[in-house]
């Protein structure tokens, strides 16, 4: 009898413990999907905002979810050319608005505009020389956004907040901006 | 003093349900109710489609398991992002994948789907908002794959994969 005690005590603790390890799985999975998550960005698309190494920086998902996001902001997306890969870019246009971008930046400076249809969101990196973005894949639905980066962690010498495109200098890119603001 | 502490474990079990209740539908499966008419034939078939509800519409089991690897297959019936509204979900079937023509109705046009993206098509064309409308959405877009029919009870069953009647993919 007390051989069964023993191993009643023994089950029920254990069901206790892996409830509690479950429990804990759980916040952290609802966490990193509905508040916030980190995300390590790497590649030379956003040159002067990111390095070409690796870097933590932490998003947050509720703009995104509730479609605060808005021009200017730096986000994470899915690629619509391959669902398992993640891309960075900073967000250009929301729907409605009128895109004008230079078609070829590496060889001429001819510029096209297009307007964005609804639902979707024009993206592009900060380095327009060397980005894989709306330029080659059109706007992207506003759905495959995953979140907002707004905060760098490592390297700690960069430690801080993510804001807006800071002032180009090249001229070319100065044009573009004025015109995509007027 | 005693309510006190009932309302407290009250309060802190209903978290944990919660918690646990959001991650099995993120990772794992939920159940849907299916609105409107579009996938007309397999779910809300006309007969019973006079008085729409919470109770007379189908609801269906949707898996989530497949989103880890985003393998589709042609007939499958998926669960996806709108892309003209991102907050509005529907369900359609995949008629077309990577690689695919697919004859645009009611124009001679061909047009071959992009790198990641796939054709969705409604199984009742006449009322149906899909890709013949918005052409064809990315992969990324899709929220789950639709296995079952829960409800109503006379109506459970396993959906299969039916290529659409007028084979237009080739």
């Amino acid at each position: 009898m007390s051989l069964f005690q023993q191993w009643a005590f023994i089950v029920k603790e254990a069901l206790d413990k892996s409830f509690l390890v479950a429990k804990f799985f759980c916040s952290v999975h609802v966490a990193n999907t509905y508040l916030c998550s980190t995300a390590l960005v790497q590649g030379p698309s956003m040159l002067p905002t990111f390095s070409l190494t690796n870097e933590l920086v932490l998003l947050e998902r509720i703009s995104t979810r509730n479609g605060k996001a808005g021009t200017g902001d730096v986000v994470i997306l899915q690629s619509p050319e391959n669902p398992r890969k993640f891309v960075t870019k900073r967000i250009i246009g929301m729907e409605g608005d009128k895109i004008t971008y230079i078609v070829d930046p590496k060889n001429s400076d001819s510029t096209e505009t297009v307007i964005v249809p609804k639902g979707h969101v024009w993206v592009q990196g900060d380095n327009i020389y060397n980005s894989y973005d709306s330029w080659n894949f059109g706007p992207v639905p506003y759905g495959l956004l995953q979140g907002k980066v707004f905060w760098r962690i490592w390297p700690t010498s960069a430690f801080g907040s993510i804001g807006r495109r800071p002032e180009t200098v090249d001229p070319a890119l100065k044009v573009l901006e004025q015109a995509n603001q007027s | 003093m005693r309510s006190a502490s009932f309302i407290w474990n009250v309060c802190k079990s209903s978290f944990t349900f919660g918690l646990i209740g959001l991650t099995v539908s993120d990772r794992f499966a939920s159940v849907v109710p299916v609105r409107g008419l579009s996938m007309a034939p397999t779910f809300n078939p006309p007969n019973n489609s006079s008085s729409f509800g919470l109770f007379t519409d189908d609801h269906v089991l949707v898996e989530k398991r497949c989103l880890t690897d985003y393998k589709f297959s042609h007939g499958d019936v998926v669960v996806f992002c709108s892309p003209r509204n991102y907050k509005e979900r529907q369900i359609k079937r995949i008629t077309g994948m990577p690689g695919d023509w697919i004859s645009v109705p009611f124009s001679y046009d061909a047009v071959k789907i992009p790198e990641g993206h796939c054709w969705v098509e409604g199984d009742n064309p006449t009322d149906s908002l899909d890709s013949r409308s918005f052409g064809p959405i990315p992969l990324g877009l899709i929220r789950g794959r639709v296995t079952h029919i829960l409800w109503p009870p006379q109506r459970v069953q396993k959906i299969d994969k039916k290529l659409p009647r007028s084979g237009l993919s080739f």
